[in-house]
């Protein structure tokens, strides 16, 4: 095979996608596509991507129709699962157990953990699952396979914003009761959190996705841990009723910061610093670097391994 | 230079067999490390990659396919399961990467591979015009151009806004045809799509596809098993064989090499400089089934004993090199499996020309026809002669049957062997 090496020694053409017409030294061999068993992991091919953004979109309609296709509530079960969570939530933690909300409504409080915590979570879990569950339409044509993540993090997106739509009316209903809410200027950072979360989910999801594609016990692992995690956030609690080690323990989870930002902006109670936020926003950015390249890694070969 | 659609050179693909995982971390991740860098992966080595890998472990799907698509061009591509065509269509769709090679594309490149897939069975069939249609790499703008001509070719448009999974499993195909056949690409990869659907969808499919060869200048791979689609369609063909491009000619050429020569008929065959198969160290001569008088002509009886003889030359002394050689029954079942370590001391390996033979007894194989496989390599460290079909042999006489006096067409089962029977009368107690 002495032609690896020759091949070597020819200029490399990869960069030939767009800017072809540019380069007049490419044009005797201005190909479209170049093939090769390697490229590095840092070409991330952005450009297609962007090229096939009508698919993503498709995707997202998809996840969006298909949820409630054939069901008699229809968008409905959007608002459902929330309430019945914050409900039992309000009974079980607010009644019984007592915990403390930091004076603020029970409904509101839980309603703005669940609401977040639920897209993060559904982040992780449905990225997750993307080499697995479409291993049969990879297996058949090519697009970039980061479309699938994007496209659930997106369609998330959505069903967030439906979500929080409730959230708002439970707000202003107990805003008209006089309740001790108010919201302030750290509301403004909603958009942020927002992207802190999409980034967090997406990056966790494609490392997992990544690796369940050689070790399948992580699939199950994995619903069970995101559902375990929420404990290990301020969902149900404030991190005000929390000292020492485990006070520490909870802040270190990324999605502590944004929550207890997200209750402090909007309804005036909660933990908040910079230095909480920038951690947090710090390891969802490493969490989308790693996913993304790990991913990239692994899209290449995964055809063969599963 | 810019005619050329598609330029592959020394494209090769290998497959891991067994299980992945467990036992290599460090080999994955010594990998991975090199992957991370952008270097050529340590596994593989430059000179001769399967000679450092496991003799079993490895199968090469691909190996060194050197070939040049010109624009405009409609390429067959035949050759029998497992000759490598899904393999090199995969590639060229970039479902997997190679292993080592380049492929060069001019043009935007669209697969009609196995149709249908990506379809969404809860959405109605408009909407997996539009999600199968992007899957396959065209934009909603491109989509929404050619969706009146999708939904005419399909046939289907009383039924456009019903899920498709309510759809017959034909209009299924019908719809997943219409959208991949309407595909804006330069060049075309079909991959057996026509073989679905009745007979007059597939005329129909069969006629659109030459009018996508005929009134654009589309390069077209096409694969298939039907010989007649090819023949309809293709402009020039390629015979893959055991993962290597055994010819590359006119339609009609290839096709009569497929059907007739690809693997040679009868009871002995020999290799020149230019056909013998490829191995290191390793000249194969000729290859021989002799019966018990040892002829090679005329029919082959079943009582009669095979003596496989193989000759060959040694350029350098190959130790523990072995031969294998399989029986493989007309339907693919693999019958036997025997090799020349079974002559015991392996003194055979030092430089020099040889004849090794092995012998089939008679009253086993069962008439009909059988293909002889051979291979050659050093046993856990090298295949030196990857696996192919030396030739196909018939046995047509049947002298020995065990089904009394009334004789048969032809004993059922894959061998038929001399199995003595006792029957005797039970005493009664």
């Amino acid at each position: 095979m002495k032609t690896i090496l020759e091949e070597k020694a020819l200029p490399d053409y990869s960069v030939s996608e767009d800017n072809k017409h540019q380069n007049p030294e490419l044009q005797q061999e201005d190909w479209t596509l170049i093939i090769k068993p390697q490229s590095s992991l840092f070409d991330l091919q952005l450009a297609e991507v962007w090229r096939y953004r009508d698919l993503m979109l498709l995707f997202v309609r998809r996840d969006f129709v298909t949820f409630y296709k054939q069901t008699i509530l229809g968008p409905l079960w959007f608002f459902l699962q929330p309430i019945l969570t914050t409900v039992i939530f309000t009974f079980v933690f607010g009644r019984v157990a007592n915990l403390s909300t930091d004076g603020i409504p029970h409904v509101v409080f839980y309603l703005s953990g669940i609401v977040l915590w639920n897209y993060f979570a559904e982040c992780v879990n449905k990225t997750s699952g993307t080499f697995t569950q479409n291993a049969n339409l990879f297996g058949k044509v090519y697009f970039p396979r980061i479309v699938l993540p994007l496209s659930i993090v997106v369609s998330n997106l959505l069903r967030l914003g439906v979500q929080l739509l409730l959230f708002v009316g439970v707000w202003v209903y107990f805003f008209a009761k006089g309740a001790q809410i108010t919201i302030n200027a750290y509301a403004l950072l909603f958009p942020v959190l927002i992207l802190i979360m999409a980034a967090l989910g997406l990056g966790l999801g494609m490392i997992i996705s990544s690796l369940t594609t050689k070790y399948r016990d992580l699939t199950f692992l994995i619903t069970f841990g995101v559902q375990l995690a929420m404990y290990a956030s301020p969902v149900i609690y404030p991190i005000s009723s929390l000292d020492g080690d485990i006070r520490m323990l909870i802040l270190a989870n990324p999605m502590s910061a944004i929550i207890e930002t997200f209750r402090y902006g909007f309804l005036g109670e909660g933990t908040f610093s910079w230095a909480l936020l920038g951690y947090s926003a710090g390891f969802s950015l490493v969490a989308l670097y790693l996913g993304t390249l790990i991913f990239n890694k692994v899209q290449r070969s995964f055809m063969d391994t599963v | 230079m810019s005619d050329i659609a598609i330029k592959v050179e020394q494209l090769s693909k290998r497959y891991r067999l067994g299980v992945v995982g467990t036992g290599t971390l460090s080999h994955d991740l010594n990998r991975w490390w090199y992957q991370l860098r952008g270097k050529e992966d340590p596994n593989l080595s430059i000179d001769d990659s399967h000679k450092h890998i496991a003799g079993n472990q490895y199968v090469w799907a691909l190996q060194d396919v050197d070939l040049e698509i010109r624009k405009g061009e409609v390429l067959g591509i035949i050759g029998r399961n497992g000759a490598g065509k899904s393999t090199f269509l995969k590639l060229l769709s970039r479902v997997t990467s190679p292993t080592s090679g380049i492929i060069k594309i001019h043009g935007r490149i669209s697969s009609l591979l196995e149709v249908g897939t990506g379809f969404q069975p809860e959405l109605t069939g408009r909407e997996n015009i539009f999600l199968n249609g992007a899957i396959l790499g065209m934009s909603r703008a491109e989509i929404r151009k050619k969706f009146d001509e999708i939904v005419a070719f399909s046939g289907i448009s009383q039924f456009i806004d019903t899920p498709v999974k309510r759809y017959s499993s034909g209009m299924w195909v019908r719809l997943a045809f219409a959208v991949a056949a309407h595909l804006e690409a330069d060049i075309l990869i079909v991959d057996e799509v026509l073989a679905v659907g009745d007979a007059e969808f597939q005329k129909k499919a069969i006629g659109k596809m030459q009018n996508i060869v005929c009134n654009s200048p589309k390069t077209v791979l096409f694969v298939s098993h039907d010989m007649s689609a090819v023949r309809a369609l293709c402009t020039s063909s390629v015979l893959l064989n055991g993962g290597r491009i055994e010819m590359q000619s006119s339609v009609d050429a290839v096709i009569a090499r497929y059907l007739t020569a690809g693997i040679s008929e009868g009871r002995q065959v020999s290799w020149n400089e230019n056909n013998a198969p490829l191995g290191d160290g390793i000249r194969l001569h000729s290859l021989r089934i002799e019966d018990s008088q040892g002829t090679v002509s005329g029919s082959l009886s079943n009582t009669s004993n095979l003596i496989i003889r193989i000759s060959y030359t040694l350029h350098q002394p190959i130790p523990n090199l072995r031969l294998v050689l399989s029986v493989i029954s007309a339907r693919g079942v693999e019958v036997l499996t025997s090799t020349s370590h079974a002559a015991g001391s392996a003194d055979y390996h030092t430089t020099g020309k040889f004849e090794a033979s092995c012998c089939i007894p008679g009253k086993l194989l069962n008439i009909g026809h059988y293909l002889l496989r051979l291979r050659v390599d050093v046993p856990t460290e090298q295949v030196i002669v990857p696996s192919f079909e030396a030739l196909q042999f018939r046995i047509s006489e049947l002298d020995f049957h065990q089904y009394g006096r009334i004789v048969p067409g032809e004993p059922s089962g894959l061998i038929h062997i001399d199995a003595p029977w006792v029957v005797q009368k039970k005493q009664e107690s």
